[in-house]
């Protein structure tokens, strides 16, 4: 028996005159691309769940929310959300962002993209606007690979791993991606899995609601490259890894959370302190020295 | 629309090129500039950096050109008029993000104050090397517009151009300066705010729902909207169809790229801007641009005291190149020749010798870089394209190339 | 880890035939069961990754003997009254194709989804 419909049909039985509840992802995906490119069993399309909740949770109004992703897989991302989005150049988000946040600092600007995109590429992006504490929402999902372009090794691949790129076995330190994060200045470092959605859905509104450069790192499975070079099964298998090999340990040391091959997963949020952003530290800095002819970077001279 | 008094610093200035493009950038109405040091641009933001506390607006300096280049991207469409300053090295690393600005319609602006190369080059001493880079450097099919400032009172003007430029046709634009103009210190004049006029950033006035970020109006360009105000677009440089979204197909391929590089070609005449200087009756024209076209005009003066009718055709508007007049010039009965000076090994004359097809000789008058032509140098070309004297249009330079 | 999770994929029809019914072993007794949810499903979006399958806490769901327009097998709710609306299917649906409703209040066309009033926990 074939399925044609594309409306959503209850499995059971509905109580007399219900009315549908939709799924409350929908209104904040663009329903007009679905179905969309990622693969079964991808945990990216799990994660903007998670990030959908969020921001229904924070309360933030929508027409402020800008998402910003650089290109790959994760890079997809703001284009299947309903806000206003920006799909970039590699690794480059980061900075667009920036222009973005300081030309009109009402923006909450979500820079949403992968592990080769944010810590490649966009590397030296990543530890000055971390060091300069810049008011942006980073949403790392970290497959261990570069999917998009067919599963090369990335600055988070563990070492053994097989990729098109080392075929016959990764042998390099991968990023610890939270200890790079609070060691250039992140006031918001958390890392869980596709596993996690009630952690991650938490961990986006903490940082959605919080001032500073907030970096949460999700490891989500790649089944058609990285999970199938390397014979880890299924994208279900790995979110079962994920599920088995995590501890969760709130405010553990960064430089301990490093990961391994198939090891132990350290989670949970390690980093959660306050810092001035660069827009408070700018103001501060130029109205000591100026004072009262200093007319601030208030929006509307910088906006047309 | 008139500038807005504040960022005018109307007056008589003393101010040299590079200063004088931050005047103009604050005039047309740019809060917004993110850069990085590199010689001999930094002044043009060093001054913004100083000038804007007190205006409102915002200087950045960011980690690379990289950075800067896209950064200012960002600010465009939160709102902003942005730029974003370099030289030769800087220039190659933006090329990626100018492709993008082409590809998303992105109006902003790109200083590039150039300096001998390739590579680190000759950091502090001009030369005009990039010329074809301005205009072929990102990778695929785009359209871009350069403008060419031969004094710092053109580096004001040409300024505010190139802001005008990139507002009505949604294209980056290049200003295409040189150290020399850049470091040379001369008189600016900076007229009242209520004579300079100002290309507005062109807003949809769609409700949210209705407006399409790429659906073109009548003149080949969509209507802009920014972050933040409910429409809830999406913007690309992926291929994309008329709501933003990735269509990585042939037909979208077509459709979007051939509009985007015809929103500059079938509007050619509106954009070009050259000067003519005694070429109504001259039988050798100079092509010459920036900084050379002052020595070239020296030279046209030494050859009409010798009694050769030479005149200057100097592009304020290098890209795109204007064909026409060329054309028409190659065509007309009396002519010996062109001549075209330039600080480098030959690029522009190439476009020169397009449009000229062969009709006349075509000379090149190469420069390595690290100084200006003398007068004597372009005359003695001028001179022998006077006697005929049959040499190709670019030949391989001598050692020692500067003599 | 439990055995009776469901491999995914090409492997599923399969391993239904051996399986064509989980038990609903793990429904909640029936003094505790205080929610009901109904289970949406948009079939035509699913891939048949198995997350819902896997991670619903009541083991509620199974691959349906189904295809839809992409040859995946959609699931099935084998255990109706066994289903709690924690929607926890549609926070794991990767390909958002399926959510949960909890019933436990009266739903009225204009709430939101009564799964929303959930606190998140960490």
């Amino acid at each position: 028996m074939s399925v044609t419909t594309n409306m959503p049909q209850a499995l059971c039985e509905l109580p007399e005159g219900m009315e549908y509840i939709p799924n409350p992802v929908e209104e904040f995906i663009r329903t007009d691309r679905m179905p969309h490119i990622w693969c079964p069993g991808c945990g990216i399309g799990t994660t903007v769940n998670c990030f959908a909740r969020a921001l229904h949770n924070a309360k933030v109004n929508l027409d402020n929310v800008v998402v910003v992703s650089g290109i790959g897989c994760t890079g997809r991302v703001a284009g299947y959300v309903e806000l206003d989005s920006f799909h970039t150049t590699h690794g480059r988000a980061i900075p667009f962002a920036t222009g973005l946040k300081l030309a009109n600092p009402k923006l909450t600007v979500v820079v949403y993209s992968g592990d080769g995109d944010l810590a490649a590429i966009g590397g030296n992006h990543f530890i000055h606007a971390a060091r300069r504490n810049m008011d942006l929402k980073i949403i790392c999902v970290n497959n261990f690979t570069y999917g998009m372009t067919g599963g090369q090794a990335g600055p988070t691949t563990p070492g053994t791993a097989i990729t098109t790129t080392t075929p016959y076995g990764c042998y390099e330190e991968p990023f610890n991606l939270p200890y790079l994060a609070e060691s250039c200045g992140a006031v918001y470092v958390a890392r869980w899995t596709a596993f996690h959605v009630r952690q991650i859905t938490h961990a986006m509104t903490e940082a959605l609601k919080k001032k500073g450069f907030t970096f949460i790192e999700i490891l989500s499975p790649c089944p058609t490259l990285y999970l199938r070079r390397n014979k880890l099964g299924e994208g279900l298998d790995m979110m079962n890894y994920f599920k088995e090999a995590s501890v969760i340990k709130p405010g553990a040391n960064t430089k301990e959370v490093a990961l391994s091959y198939q090891g132990p997963i350290i989670v949970g949020k390690f980093v959660d302190v306050e810092r001035p952003t660069f827009l408070e530290m700018m103001n501060q800095q130029v109205q000591r020295t100026l004072h009262a002819q200093y007319t601030g970077c208030a929006d509307d001279h910088v906006r047309s | 629309m008139k500038a807005d008094p504040s960022g005018v610093l109307t007056g008589i200035h003393f101010l040299d090129g590079d200063q004088a493009c931050c005047e103009g950038a604050l005039a047309a109405g740019c809060r917004f500039a993110a850069g990085y040091p590199i010689t001999p641009s930094t002044e043009v933001v060093e001054r913004f950096a100083q000038r804007v506390p007190q205006l409102g607006g915002m200087f950045i300096q960011m980690e690379d050109e990289l950075a800067s280049s896209i950064a200012i991207q960002g600010a465009v469409w939160a709102g902003a008029k942005a730029f974003t300053v370099t030289s030769g090295p800087g220039f190659s690393l933006m090329m990626e993000h100018i492709g993008y600005a082409a590809m998303t319609e992105t109006p902003c602006v790109f200083v590039n104050v150039q300096r001998g190369g390739p590579s680190t080059g000759l950091p502090t001493l001009p030369a005009q090397a990039d010329m074809m880079q301005a205009r072929w450097g990102s990778h695929g099919d785009y359209e871009a517009i350069s403008v060419c400032p031969n004094s710092p009172q053109e580096a004001f003007d040409l300024t505010i151009e190139a802001f005008n430029l990139s507002e009505k046709y949604r294209v980056p634009v290049m200003v295409m300066m040189d150290e020399c103009v850049g470091h040379m210190t001369e008189k600016v004049v900076v007229p009242p705010a209520s004579e300079i006029e100002i290309t507005p950033r062109r807003f949809t006035n769609l409700k949210p729902g209705e407006y399409l970020p790429y659906r073109a109006e009548a003149d080949g360009v969509p209507d802009f909207a920014r972050a933040g105000e409910g429409y809830h677009f999406h913007i690309s440089g992926v291929t994309h169809d008329e709501r933003g979204y990735v269509a990585a197909n042939a037909a979208t391929q077509q459709k979007l790229v051939r509009r985007l590089v015809d929103k500059i070609r079938s509007r050619v005449d509106e954009i070009v801007r050259y000067e003519e200087t005694f070429v109504e009756d001259a039988e050798i024209v100079l092509v010459a641009y920036g900084i050379t076209a002052r020595v070239a005009l020296r030279a046209v003066q030494m050859a009409r005291e010798q009694g050769i009718r030479a005149g200057l055709l100097r592009p304020l508007v290098v890209w795109p190149f204007p064909e026409k007049p060329i054309r028409e010039l190659a065509q007309r009965a009396g002519m010996s020749g062109f001549v075209v000076p330039e600080l480098n090994l030959g690029q522009i004359v190439h476009e020169v010798e397009r449009c000229v097809a062969g009709r006349v000789p075509t000379r090149l008058v190469p420069h390595a870089g690290g100084t200006v032509h003398r007068p004597e140098e372009i005359l003695e070309a001028i001179v022998e394209v006077a006697r005929g004297e049959k040499k190709t249009a670019v030949e391989p330079c001598p050692a020692g190339v500067g003599r | 880890m439990d055995a009776e999770l469901l491999p995914i994929g090409r492997r599923c029809f399969v391993q239904m035939t051996e399986n064509p019914q989980s038990s609903g072993a793990n429904r909640p007794p029936e003094k505790t069961k205080k929610v009901r949810g109904i289970v949406y499903l948009n079939a035509n979006r699913c891939k048949g990754c198995g997350f819902c399958i896997a991670f619903c806490p009541q083991h509620v769901l199974e691959f349906s003997a189904d295809f839809n327009a992409q040859g995946y097998h959609p699931p099935r709710l084998n255990d109706p009254d066994g289903c709690t609306g924690c929607d926890l299917c549609g926070l794991y649906c990767p390909d958002f194709a399926i959510h949960g409703v909890m019933l436990k209040y009266a739903p009225k066309p204009a709430e939101k989804p009564a799964s929303e009033a959930r606190e998140v926990r960490p």
